[in-house]
């Protein structure tokens, strides 16, 4: 049922807070609800830490219980959390998000331009196979092409609306 | 004269008593006189201290007459030259007027006061106003423009016929109105004003840096014009007066200059101009506190 445990090492997400949308490393548990918690990496001193505060991720890093910073880092940098993290789809959403509420008026243009250039081509796909279903009957071979014509224009329209929010930073 | 001029000079022409003797006569001694009183020129800076000591904050030892003697006023007493005066005396304003009347037999001109006595002595006085600070007409007031609205910006009009629209701003008018154009051919939006307060700034910029706006551009350009002249006649009042607006061919030819240059810097950006086309509009789940524009 539970698939992530707060134990020594188990790398967390702070939600709110001061540090918020940081991760850190809990090094010890305090009692119930705090922990002793570090991030040398993420720019979070050693501290306590209420574990309400803490989401937990699926990282676990190997040190012993009370490690000093120094080890804490080095269990980090070892195991690469950093790129880890961001190559995980929850980071990705955050970015999404981030960059979602930053886009300015122009960017919201381009993304409405460019959402509809790609729901055409869908519909104009789906259509095409449509019509092709009603006038000659039930096939197997034409229900596997819609997967195949979707994937490509997914990766257009995600690769026009970044191209869009690239050129604008 | 010289020694009413420079009384307090007295010590500085003591340091060079030889040459004031001699400076009269040899044109090689004069040159240094002519230093001298240049250096002299220079040197009246040095003003003596207070004559008055002070007794206590804002009293003085001495009273006006004795201050009077003590700096020797007598002495240093100032006149304007008068040759100007003499010249300026005969430029008195003109009191009359001669001006040429009609009809026989009455003599053909009558002089007329230009200043005339007033007609009419209100029998109360106006209350004298107390005095008043700051209150500026409307044209000396000082005209402020949003740090996000700089030539270039991308506009969208709130308020007027012209509502949601994107616009390209070029410049703040006297009044403090914003100079403001579609262009044209993208939606309609010909050379406007529009009032900084109706209008949100976009963060999206054209280079205008080589735009020329043309200078007759003002408000007396934009304001709109309106026919008053009754003349008596009752009749069509209402009809004969300006209702519908017509395009002048000078507004048509502004326009163009303006916007062909505007255009050209339009096309450089892609998507720009479909963004200019297009208006602005909320829906559900949209909410301006929250977007960044």
């Amino acid at each position: 049922v539970f698939k992530r445990f707060v134990e020594i090492g188990r790398v967390a997400f702070i939600s709110f807070g001061p540090h918020a949308g940081k991760l850190v490393a809990i090094v010890d548990v305090i009692d119930q609800n705090r922990a002793l918690v570090d991030g040398p990496c993420s720019g979070v001193r050693r501290q306590a830490m209420p574990f309400k505060c803490m989401q937990l991720t699926d990282f676990v890093l190997k040190f012993p219980h009370s490690a000093r910073q120094k080890c804490v880092r080095l269990a980090w940098e070892k195991e690469n959390i950093n790129e880890k993290w961001a190559a995980t789809r929850w980071a990705k959403k955050i970015e999404a998000r981030e960059k979602k509420a930053k886009m300015t008026d122009f960017d919201r243009y381009k993304v409405m331009k460019a959402k509809k250039m790609r729901n055409r081509i869908i519909k104009h796909e789906m259509k095409k196979l449509q019509r092709m279903a009603s006038k000659k009957g039930k096939k197997p071979e034409k229900s596997e092409k819609p997967e195949k014509s979707e994937k490509p224009e997914k990766a257009k329209k995600s690769g026009k609306v970044q191209k869009a929010q690239k050129t604008q930073k | 004269a010289a020694g009413e001029k420079k009384p307090g000079e007295k010590a500085a022409g003591e340091k060079k008593p030889g040459k004031k003797k001699t400076s009269e006569k040899k044109p090689a001694e004069q040159k240094a006189s002519q230093k001298e009183v240049g250096e002299k020129k220079k040197k009246i800076k040095r003003h003596h201290a207070s004559r008055n000591p002070v007794l206590a904050r804002g009293i003085g030892r001495y009273s006006r007459s004795a201050m009077y003697a003590r700096k020797a006023l007598y002495k240093r007493k100032y006149t304007a030259p008068e040759t100007k005066i003499e010249k300026k005396k005969k430029e008195k304003p003109r009191a009359t007027i001669t001006k040429p009347v009609g009809g026989d037999k009455n003599g053909g001109s009558r002089v007329v006061k230009i200043r005339k006595m007033p007609r009419y002595y209100p029998t109360e006085d106006v209350p004298r106003k107390l005095l008043s600070h700051g209150k500026k007409p409307f044209c000396e007031h000082k005209r402020r423009l949003r740090a996000s609205i700089t030539p270039g910006t991308v506009l969208i009009l709130l308020t007027g016929r012209h509502r949601g629209k994107r616009v390209v701003f070029l410049k703040q008018l006297a009044t403090g109105l914003l100079l403001v154009t579609g262009p044209l051919v993208i939606n309609r939006v010909p050379l406007r004003r529009a009032h900084q307060k109706f209008v949100i700034a976009t963060s999206t910029k054209v280079d205008i840096s080589g735009v020329k706006i043309p200078k007759h551009l003002t408000d007396a350009y934009f304001k709109k014009k309106r026919l008053r002249k009754p003349k008596h006649q009752e009749g069509e009042i209402f009809d004969t007066e300006k209702e519908k607006y017509e395009i002048t061919e000078q507004r048509k030819s502004d326009q163009k200059a303006v916007d062909s240059q505007i255009l050209a810097q339009i096309k450089k950006v892609p998507q720009l101009r479909g963004y200019l086309r297009s208006t602005f509009c909320l829906s559900n789940g949209v909410y301006p506190h929250k977007l960044v524009f």
